[in-house]
């Protein structure tokens, strides 16, 4: 079987972020940079299921000129080999669905996994929208995926319970936080890594044009919460929630 | 003069200290207040891959290099992991398993090493005894050769993992007429009839490993658990001195990491007469001087694993200047970081009075720095 995964280069999500002072973004000079956690998950269900039933698991990064750092994290932990699709800054969902569509034209896998969403702009567009353009079935935000056959059932969390959806492949899954535990490349794993094939593609060789739909005019972090205030009496709360705060 | 890591061992470095912040370190205090060996860590860095880590892939380690060793090494300091691990850790690799990969047979390679490397087996060196300790030339147990079987007699004191071993390297003289040229090694398995080891010894630091004496009592042991030839013993306990200037060390480099890490983002939060405490001079001074020395020990370190690397005979005075520095050295940063927090660094849940008292073993263990000042002063 063969898997195509998707991997996207994030801001570390154990760093606190700043926006930049004229609101044109996130400072990201001082950041650290790690892989999509969901993609991992992603990543680590497609090995197992390789470690199953056989065949290759490939990791496509669609970022600017660092993202093959993750994609050599992907082929550390197993995979067999990755894409870079160049995009210089990174593309919005929309732009990255329409490029994953050509690269599973030109790849053909059995199946597409996913993240769910990403930790940086947590959009959770891509899956449905790659599913939307393709034509394929979907079942996104998975907590257990088995494969029989040539179907997929993948068990979904939602509110009051488990739903368990049955997809024809290829289709496209996308990996919840619980679906497993993502391994640790070990060291041998990593030296491998390093003479694993990341080929690289631009979006003018899928014919991709990727400009952005979705802009992001301005950026600002929250209010400062302000400090809380001693009243002398209930009567005083009372009054103030009436008059200043409006709440009753 | 090269002073860069490669991406690779950078990547692993990190994800030595991603796995050990999420799987071991929210242990330890549990552990260090029981004073208690933490098994399940323990086979969690041997399911990682750290124990077997330089060893042949055929062996069942992670066919690293010397530097990418120390680095893993220096990375579990780094993540904060306890002093007690990293030596049981350190005692089990370098002085048990690598003396076995080094001087065994083929036959006892297959036999220990895939075990030692996965953590199914702990090991343990048995060299000191309470009368020979800095000077191991005067051991006294003895090995007699009767057929084909040893029959060994003695004991040993301040043994790592001496009450959790499966299998130990114990030292003993084969000729008691000579002095160092007498000492041989063998491998004694748990269990054999007439060794045992004592209960755990009450320690001011590295509280979660375990140490103690080992007796042997007429323990009968197969001759092919001789370990290369009668008389290498001593030769072999040297050898070990570069992983111990190196690997065992590279954990205190980490913790100086850990520390300042640690005292930044505390002198960046606690106010004090209005102003962050960080902005005092006597705060920064004490900041600085844990940088100097992590920076300072970081570098001995490692030219002692680059030498391993190159294949360059151990320098013994530089090796000397690295132990005598850890070891010394420590004690100044290690109380900075414990003074900087005020009260709270005195209480256990803080981690530094724990880093402090594990890093008193620094000028004790594997040759005093007294020891380390002789040699240094011989070799000048």
């Amino acid at each position: 079987m063969k898997i195509l995964v998707a991997a996207k280069r994030v801001t570390d999500p154990d760093m606190v972020i700043k926006v930049k002072p004229d609101g044109s973004g996130i400072e990201l000079s001082s950041m650290s940079f790690k892989m999509n956690p969901f993609d991992e998950i992603a990543i680590e269900e497609a090995l197992r299921i390789k470690e199953d039933k056989g065949g290759e698991v490939v990791v496509a990064g669609i970022g600017g000129d660092k993202t093959p750092t993750e994609i050599r994290y992907g082929l550390s932990m197993g995979a067999d080999r990755g894409i870079h699709v160049n995009t210089g800054v990174d593309p919005d969902s929309d732009a990255v669905a329409r490029i994953l569509a050509k690269l599973l034209e030109m790849e053909t896998p059995d199946l597409v996994f996913l993240g769910k969403q990403a930790i940086d702009v947590d959009d959770n567009q891509v899956a449905q929208l790659l599913a939307e353009y393709l034509g394929w079935p979907q079942a996104c935000f998975a907590s257990r995926v088995d494969i029989e056959g040539n179907k997929a059932r993948v068990a979904r969390e939602v509110d009051g319970g488990i739903e368990v959806k049955e997809i024809d492949l290829p289709g496209i899954i996308s990996a919840d936080l619980r679906l497993n535990e993502p391994r640790y490349p070990a060291l041998p794993a990593i030296m491998k890594a390093k003479k694993k094939e990341i080929k690289q593609v631009t979006p003018a060789d899928l014919g991709v044009d990727i400009t952005p739909k979705v802009v992001i005019r301005k950026m600002a972090e929250p209010p400062r919460r302000k400090g809380g205030r001693l009243v002398a009496d209930v009567a005083e709360l009372v009054k103030l929630l009436r008059e200043e705060a409006r709440v009753i | 003069m090269e002073f860069s890591f490669t991406k690779e061992q950078l990547m692993f470095k990190k994800e030595v200290i991603r796995f050990a912040k999420k799987e071991i370190v929210p242990r330890i205090q549990e552990f260090e207040l029981k004073k208690q060996f933490d098994f399940e860590s323990f086979k969690k860095l041997g399911d990682f891959g750290i124990l077997g880590l330089h060893f042949p892939e055929e062996y069942g380690g992670g066919g690293a290099d010397v530097i990418t060793t120390v680095l893993a090494g220096e990375a579990l300091g780094e993540a904060g992991v306890d002093g007690g691990l990293t030596l049981a850790y350190g005692a089990h690799t370098f002085l048990c398993a690598d003396t076995i990969f080094s001087h065994g047979t083929e036959e006892q390679r297959k036999k220990y090493i895939p075990k030692l490397a996965s953590g199914e087996w702990i090991g343990c060196m048995g060299l000191t005894e309470p009368n020979a300790g800095s000077d191991v030339a005067s051991m006294t147990s003895t090995a007699e050769k009767k057929g084909d079987k040893y029959i060994l007699n003695g004991s040993k004191i301040f043994i790592t993992n001496g009450p959790i071993a499966d299998v130990s390297v114990v030292y003993a003289k084969t000729d008691m007429e000579k002095k160092h040229a007498g000492i041989s090694a063998f491998i004694v398995e748990k269990g054999t009839p007439g060794f045992s080891a004592g209960t755990p010894l009450i320690k001011m630091g590295v509280c979660t490993s375990q140490t103690s004496e080992l007796y042997l009592s007429n323990c009968e042991i197969p001759a092919e658990n001789l370990l290369g030839k009668e008389g290498d013993g001593f030769n072999m306990s040297l050898q070990t001195v570069e992983w111990d200037r190196s690997a065992l060390l590279a954990p205190f480099v980490g913790a100086a990491t850990f520390m300042l890490n640690r005292c930044v983002a505390y002198a960046k939060d606690r106010e004090q007469f209005g102003r962050k405490i960080g902005q005092f001079q006597a705060i920064k001074r004490k900041i600085a001087n844990i940088r100097i020395f992590g920076e300072a020990a970081r570098n001995l370190v490692y030219r002692i694993a680059w030498c391993k690397d190159q294949k360059k005979p151990l320098n013994h005075l530089e090796a000397a200047v690295a132990k005598l520095f850890v070891g010394d050295w420590s004690m100044g940063p290690s109380n900075d970081a414990v003074v900087l927090h005020g009260g709270y660094g005195y209480c256990h849940e803080y981690d530094m009075e724990r880093i402090f008292r594990d890093s008193r073993l620094a000028p004790i263990g594997g040759g005093t720095s007294d020891i380390q000042r002789m040699i240094i002063s011989k070799l000048i």
